[in-house]
């Protein structure tokens, strides 16, 4: 991972939703090395603003600058340095976890069975590699996704409520790979309704409602 | 170099123009439609084959005339609220989609009662009515399509899409429906077109012409100023511009 | 390290067949539909060999297109519930390449395989074995231009309540050329005169969908997914 000086930079986004006005003039910066965590009540526009720096959305007003240029000017390339995750685990249920790996970052580069199976034994579930997804618990398919972050070696992490149904251990686990990450000059941006105790450099951006 | 062109865009000043402009529309409409039903109607001799019948082409003519023009007025609108993402593009959109598929119907509907004296039946699925029923179906997907999506915004840019394919698709249709007719020729005598018409009778059609755009512009303007009600609603200037009223 | 143009698009091509093949009830759905449909034609008409013969090309077509039309809904769909719709959009590949993948699988397991069960109708609706290689290269053609408009409809419908509905109210206005010119060719094929310029006409329309029609379907995504 290479990480420039500059990292992810988010001036005065404006997002209205029909007549709601969702964001109303967000700004955050997150450097290399460091977690921002984005919390606020229900509704606030937590996912809408992580989807706006993924790119997803186009906010009506204000900008998302990825080391110093803006994410709009060259969007695949901005894209094969992020790693989302949403809600949802992301996981074609008639398909294997090892399979849902193999197509989602085999898109991203070239990876072999093995470095795939190593990052499913890192997030704890190696044993269910040859499971289809659909008959995977909620936790295991989170953890699969998490698997899936790690595998496609991003500098940026965009993630949204990670820590929903894993247990005590996964948590920690996760936490853990946040901190393996910044050391190594990753960023990552997590949106939580809860405290993240991560031992990392954490801003904080607290979003009203 | 757009600012004033950008400016002219907003909110504000869209509803302003389309107020002052929508009098002298209609007074125009009114003056040059009088004309020309006047001329066609009374001024212009029978025809020699189908005598007085053939009068229907100075509403039909026009009305189909109209319907393709709204169907590119509202995919350029669309176009251009999608790529320079001016909102009032998407106005001018949702405005002329209802008064575009009210002119492909009346074109139908004149169409069909042409068709009674001269075919014999209200419908004989004639090249040009044909692909002005498949513009119908067009304009009513388009129509149907805007309000399914909860934020309107999304609606209308998806609307905005399929009218540019359906645009690109409008000539294809065409084509392809004349071409089909041309192997079903059978019976049909599929003269509803202009045949070659003496000035006597060519310039009541023109003007007629002239009468149904600026009536087109008309009813524009007066929806386009409820359309920019609407959308704008939250904004101060529209409950200035209310109260004031 | 980068995953070429060309690999990501067999990648998501061998993704979208996985995934057809491992619901082989959902394959067999539109073919079975297509064989329904077509018989309700003579049951509600008339059997008469010479009427059914000159009635076939426009009931296999109709047919046919109302059979793609079924699947196209899913194009998207399974896709979009799940979340990985959005993963696709970022994957870093450009989703032009993604949505031609998933247009051309989706072709493969509908529209292919309504073409090699066509043999089978055509007997039924009493069209002349000689007529077969032209029906079943229109139906080729038509069926694979037909995905990708239906691409765009569903493109634009994905993630709406009663998108099938919608995506069938705005996809058949624009598929009434393919069955003007399908039919016409199967009928001239009938009829024994050539049905080249009916057929060239087809692959006009067929080149012309299959390079723009991309460019909708990714703009459609993109306005969906936002």
């Amino acid at each position: 991972m290479n990480i420039a000086a500059d990292g992810l930079c988010v001036e005065k986004v404006h997002v209205w939703r029909g007549d709601r006005h969702v964001l109303k003039g967000v700004s955050l910066e997150v450097r290399p090395g460091e977690l921002m965590h984005v919390s606020g009540p229900n509704g606030a526009g937590k996912t809408t603003l992580l989807r706006v720096i993924t790119g997803l959305l186009r906010p009506e007003q204000g900008s998302v600058a990825w080391r110093g240029k803006s994410i709009m000017t060259a969007p695949t390339d901005y894209q094969n340095e992020l790693a989302y995750a949403s809600h949802e685990p992301a996981l074609k249920s008639d398909l294997t976890a090892l399979e849902n790996l193999r197509f989602m970052v085999g898109l991203r580069r070239r990876v072999t069975a093995r470095e795939l199976q190593a990052s499913l034994e890192r997030t704890g579930v190696a044993g269910c590699a040859d499971l289809p997804a659909r008959v995977l618990s909620a936790g295991q398919r989170r953890r699969v996704a998490m698997a899936r972050i790690l595998a496609v070696r991003a500098a940026l992490w965009l993630l949204d409520e990670p820590y929903t149904n894993l247990d005590a251990a996964g948590c920690a686990l996760l936490s853990a790979l946040l901190v393996e990450h910044t050391e190594q000059g990753g960023l990552a941006l997590v949106v939580a309704h809860h405290d993240l105790n991560v031992a990392a450099t954490t801003r904080h951006l607290g979003l009203q409602g | 170099m757009w600012t004033w062109f950008y400016r002219l865009a907003s909110p504000p000043s869209v509803y302003r123009v389309a107020a002052a402009l929508t009098p002298w529309f209609l007074t125009l409409a009114a003056i040059v439609i009088g004309c020309g039903l006047i001329a066609g109607l009374a001024i212009a001799p029978p025809d020699y084959q189908q005598g007085d019948a053939f009068r229907i082409i100075y509403v039909h003519a026009p009305s189909a005339w109209l319907s393709l023009f709204a169907y590119t007025t509202m995919a350029v609108a669309g176009g251009i609220a999608l790529i320079w993402r001016i909102k009032m593009g998407h106005a001018v959109a949702a405005a002329t989609a209802p008064i575009g598929a009210s002119f492909t119907l009346a074109a139908l509907v004149t169409g069909s009662l042409w068709g009674r004296p001269m075919w014999g039946t209200y419908w004989a699925w004639d090249p040009r009515l044909t692909s002005e029923l498949i513009l119908l179906f067009l304009y009513v997907g388009v129509m149907a399509l805007r309000p399914a999506f909860e934020d309107p915004s999304r609606g209308d840019r998806a609307a905005a899409l399929l009218s540019i394919v359906g645009v690109v698709n409008v000539p294809i249709i065409k084509y392809s429906v004349v071409w089909w007719n041309s192997l079903h020729q059978a019976a049909t005598v599929a003269k509803l077109g202009r045949p070659s018409m003496p000035g006597s009778m060519l310039w009541p059609l023109l003007t007629m012409f002239l009468g149904f755009m600026l009536f087109y512009g008309a009813v524009l303007c007066i929806r386009l100023r409820g359309e920019v009600l609407n959308r704008e609603r939250q904004a101060v200037w529209v409950r200035e511009a209310i109260k004031s009223r | 390290m980068s995953v070429g143009v060309w690999a990501a698009f067999v990648l998501v091509l061998r993704r979208e067949l996985c995934l057809s093949f491992r619901r082989p009830d959902q394959l067999i759905q539109p073919l079975v539909f297509f064989l329904i449909v077509t018989t309700l034609f003579p049951l509600g008409l008339s059997v008469q060999l010479t009427l059914l013969r000159e009635m076939a090309p426009g009931v296999l077509w109709v047919a046919a297109l109302l059979a793609s039309l079924l699947s196209l809904d899913a194009l998207f769909k399974s896709d979009a519930d799940d979340g990985t719709l959005e993963q696709l959009v970022l994957s870093g590949q450009g989703l032009y390449v993604i949505v031609l993948a998933k247009t051309l699988a989706h072709w493969l397991v509908s529209g292919a395989a309504l073409v090699l069960v066509s043999p089978v109708v055509g007997t039924a609706l009493a069209i002349p074995l000689t007529a077969f290689a032209t029906m079943m290269l229109s139906l080729a053609l038509g069926t694979l231009t037909l995905s990708w408009l239906g691409a765009i409809g569903a493109g634009l419908t994905v993630g709406l309540k009663r998108g099938n509905v919608l995506l069938s109210l705005i996809v058949l206005p624009l598929a009434m050329p393919l069955l003007i010119f399908g039919a016409g060719a199967t009928d001239r094929a009938i009829s024994g005169t050539s049905a080249a310029g009916a057929l060239y006409l087809l692959g006009a329309l067929c080149v012309l969908t299959c390079t723009l029609a991309p460019f909708a379907a990714t703009s459609a995504l993109r306005i969906t997914l936002e």
